[in-house]
């Protein structure tokens, strides 16, 4: 056997570091290309509509963002899809019959879309006609969603595993396919994280919007995607704290200790406080510093101010999360879900009043606002991976259980060079697209695109037959 | 019917699949110490900027297939070959990222353009690291992994690390004779004519040495059926070599490539009579290794429908690209 210097224990939180690093830094790019894929779509479908040219410029400005994420996007997500084995080598032999497929069918159906359409999105303007790489950009956006699509079902599983029974050398095994996709927790997770893309995206490009009106008011460019990005904010904000709400009420019967802890309810209670602010105690169980709201919790929780809220004090303490942890994220993401909703109506305040160019301070504001997405959607990754513990699959395999039997040196080691190559690596990639970002998207060059190819041009007939 | 089979074989060729795409942007990289001026590395560059996501997705479907029809496999192999499985990734992370970043930079191209060469590199020495440490034998007790944390590192790993390395080498000159003309072709020649024949002398070597150094092997080479493929190995080689070695000489476009990727089937196929049917060799066989049925089954039915259209929108993608690339191709403007 491996010998080590150090304990099960260090491997253990090593692993646990190492996984949480590359997710988290994995899911910065997903959660905004999801968002801007389906957006360059949108541009290129008003483009082809309209003919207006400020769609072609921005679609141009943005697609060259997209590049530089995507492909941040695809290196990290290829690390991801081998941290199962290198890491938590019992936990793949355990449920690889159940999500090995899962993620088979997203490298099948997602992976080889995106893949095999990007290259003509990116580079076959000229190559293939118009109608061609339109429908090339909506198979990356359908592509991307799709992704996110079965990798949630995988997470979702682990949260809330249902339709699964076990055999004699202890792995799960699938009973029924369309209960282990469509888990309990499954569909709110996926209508929460496809829209926190959408809201993390729009974020973003009404932060670059409101920079360059900032900077000169008279932008087309930039008042056209500033426009666009506040609208989705006034819509989808709403809609997402709704979603979040629904999320939490699914969470809270299926997974009550972590619904306490995100609430901070150490003790089962009826008119349980709401917490603003606090800071929860393991080990009094208790939350010190706190201001709260009496009732409001169970208002929330329960749609009526008596009603009794389940607290930690109803499961053994080994099974408690870090409670802290799960609180503060929890805060922080819906501090910000309100925050956009507030940046949301705000603009739709000003555009009614005919000024939503013209307002400096919500430009300022907006701009602020740009990378509160990315900080949002990690928080809730936190709030839901964190609340979970000790368990990865929820009620039946404890994390402590799960690893690889891999000595600390060198999980140690591996997760010094990850943090190393990801800083220095996506640092770099951040910086280009910040520098992309703030050249003038009202001067994006249009480059020339009047040679198709003869297969292009046939296969453009063809298209322009069938309808 | 044997299920377990059927996705031994789907892995396989997803693999070789990988072996034969990757492999070409890989080696591709690996050339740009020999290509210096930057027009050149941008026509080379543009050459799989299309194309090498796509390629790389055979990876992970090799790693995803692996987890969910061969956990066992994958759970054990994972952390054996720890070490090159995380050094791998690094660098497929250095190159990837290279394909935009050089293009967005003025002042630091040549720092990219080294990420790319040295991250390919890697990738392909830590490739051929984990082949010949599977065929070395890798040890398991109760479900796991069970040997030390350098097992993988020996010469004969080191030797198939740097045998994978010149043939990516190979598969990079023969694409770029296909995808380029003019001097930076004729390079592509030379150098293919040089990555050929070290790729035939590693190969001769490892058939030689294998069955020499472990009698499980030679024993399986030496019984019949495997032995009509020990027999002929010598001439399949023998002619694919001439073959390739003709089309160089001749400067035919397309064949060397072919001709190349004939070569690597033939290695390919001598590692897979090798360690068949074990997956983790000598410990752990595909139909131990094999989830249950209904994975197998659930997953088969999306493969045999899909992966027939990703060959072809794949094809597509590959079409639309044909034909020489020119520097000024990309979008980069
Ligand atoms: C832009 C991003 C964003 C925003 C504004 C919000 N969330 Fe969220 N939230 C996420 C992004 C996110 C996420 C990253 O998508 C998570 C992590 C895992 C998941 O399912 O969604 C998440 C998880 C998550 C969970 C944990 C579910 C579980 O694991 O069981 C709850 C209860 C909420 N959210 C509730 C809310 C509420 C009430 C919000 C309203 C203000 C809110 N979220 C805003
Ligand atoms: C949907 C895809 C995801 C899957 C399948 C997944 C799976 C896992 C697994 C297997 C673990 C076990 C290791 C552990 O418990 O320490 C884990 C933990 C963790 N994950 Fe996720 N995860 C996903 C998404 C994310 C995202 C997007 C984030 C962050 C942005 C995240 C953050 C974490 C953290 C912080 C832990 C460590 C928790 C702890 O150790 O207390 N996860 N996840
Ligand atoms: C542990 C969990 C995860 C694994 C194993 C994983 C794996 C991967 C891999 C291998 C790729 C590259 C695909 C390519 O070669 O083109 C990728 C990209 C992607 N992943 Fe993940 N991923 C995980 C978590 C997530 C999560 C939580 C989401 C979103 C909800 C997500 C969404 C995407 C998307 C949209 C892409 C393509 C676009 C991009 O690269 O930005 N993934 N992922």
């Amino acid at each position: 056997m491996i010998e080590s210097l150090f304990s099960e224990a260090d491997a253990l939180l090593l692993a646990r570091i190492q996984f949480a690093f590359t997710i988290a830094f994995h899911i910065i790019f997903p959660a905004f290309t999801i968002g801007i894929a389906s957006y360059l779509a949108v541009l290129e479908g008003l483009f082809l509509r309209t003919r207006n040219p400020v769609y072609q410029k921005l679609f141009r400005f943005w697609l060259k963002i997209f590049a530089v994420a995507f492909g941040m996007g695809v290196v990290s997500g290829i690390v991801m899809s081998y941290q199962f084995g290198t890491n938590w080598s019992v936990f793949s032999d355990k449920a690889g019959p159940v999500i090995g497929p899962l993620m088979g069918y997203e490298v099948l159906t997602a992976f080889f879309l995106e893949a095999g359409f990007l290259g003509v999105m990116l580079f076959g303007m000229n190559r293939v006609g118009e109608r061609l790489h339109y429908f090339a950009t909506l198979m990356v956006a359908i592509g991307t969603a799709i992704s996110a699509f079965w990798i949630l079902s995988v997470n979702s599983w682990m949260q809330t595993p249902a339709g699964f029974g076990i055999n004699e050398a202890g792995q799960y095994i699938v009973k029924d396919w369309f209960e282990v996709i469509f888990n309990p927790s499954f569909p709110y997770r996926l209508a929460h994280m496809l829209l926190a893309a959408y809201l993390t995206t729009a974020f973003v490009v009404g932060g670059v919007g409101a920079w360059h009106l900032l900077k000169d008011r008279s932008n087309a460019a930039a008042r056209k995607m500033f426009s666009m990005a506040m609208w989705m904010a006034l819509l989808v904000a709403p809609l997402q704290v709704f979603v979040g709400d629904l999320h939490g009420l699914n969470t809270q019967q299926h997974q009550p200790a972590k619904v306490a802890a995100m609430e901070g309810h150490f003790d089962t209670q009826s008119q349980a406080p709401l917490y603003l602010f606090g800071v929860p105690n393991q080990a009094t169980a208790e939350v010190d510093y706190a201001v709260k709201i009496p009732g409001l919790a169970s208002l929330i929780l329960k749609h009526d101010v008596n009603a009794e809220v389940t607290g930690l004090d109803a499961f053994p303490r080994d099974e408690w999360p870090p409670v802290a942890v799960v609180f503060w994220a929890f805060r922080i993401m819906v501090g910000l879900g309100l925050l956009m909703v507030v940046v949301g109506l705000w603009a739709g305040i000003q555009r009614a009043r005919g000024k939503l160019y013209q307002s400096s301070w919500l430009h300022r504001s907006a701009l602020i606002m740009a990378p509160s997405g990315f900080v949002a959607v990690i928080a809730g990754w936190i709030v839901t991976e964190v609340g979970r513990q000790p368990w990865v699959i929820y009620g039946l395999l404890r994390t402590s259980d799960a690893a690889s039997p891999i000595a600390a040196e060198g999980v140690g080691a591996s997760l010094l060079a990850f943090i190393g190559v990801y800083f220095l690596v996506f640092g770099a990639g951040t910086v280009y697209i910040l520098r992309k970002m703030s050249a003038d998207p009202d001067q994006t060059h249009i480059p020339d695109y009047a040679r198709p190819t003869p297969v292009g041009m046939a296969a453009e007939r063809l298209l322009h037959e069938e309808d | 019917m044997d299920y377990a089979l059927i996705w031994a074989i789907l892995i396989a060729v997803s693999v070789f699949a990988y072996v034969a795409l990757d492999g070409f942007d890989l080696g591709l990289a690996m050339l740009f110490p020999w290509f210096k001026s930057d027009r050149d590395r941008d026509v080379m560059m543009n050459s799989v900027a299309p194309v090498w996501d796509g390629n790389e997705t055979w990876l992970v479907l090799g790693g995803g297939g692996l987890l969910a029809v061969f956990p066992l496999a994958y759970s054990v192999l994972m952390p054996a070959l720890y070490m090159p499985v995380i050094a791998m990734l690094l660098g497929l992370i250095f190159r990837g990222v290279a394909f935009e970043y050089r293009f967005k930079t003025k002042t630091n191209k040549h720092l990219w353009d080294l990420s790319f060469i040295l991250g390919s590199l890697v990738a392909a020495l830590s490739q051929g690291i984990m082949l010949g440490a599977m065929l070395q034998g890798i040890e398991v007790v109760d479900r796991a992994y069970a040997g030390g944390w350098f097992d993988w590192l020996t010469w004969f790993s080191l030797f198939c690390g740097v045998a994978v390395v010149i043939g990516y080498a190979l598969l990079g000159a023969t694409w770029l004779v296909l995808k380029t003309t003019g001097p930076l072709q004729q390079k592509a020649y030379r150098l293919a004519f040089k990555a050929a024949i070290g790729l035939v002398t590693c190969i001769a070597f490892v058939s030689l040495y294998l069955p020499w150094r472990d009698a499980a092997i030679a024993e399986r080479w030496f019984s019949f059926p495997a032995s009509l493929w020990l027999w002929s190995l010598p001439l399949v080689l023998a002619v694919v070599t001439i073959g390739l070695l003709r089309a160089l000489h001749a400067q035919r476009q397309g064949s060397p490539y072919l001709w190349s990727l004939g070569l690597f089937l033939v290695a390919f196929l001598g590692f897979a009579v090798s360690i068949f049917p074990y997956l983790v060799p000598r410990a752990i066989t595909l139909w131990q290794a094999a989830a249950p049925d209904n994975s197998l089954t659930f997953l088969l039915v999306g493969a045999a429908v899909l992966l027939p259209i990703i060959f072809a929108y794949t094809g597509y993608t590959y079409w639309v690209f044909r034909g020489k690339v020119r520097a000024d191709e990309g979008y980069h403007d």
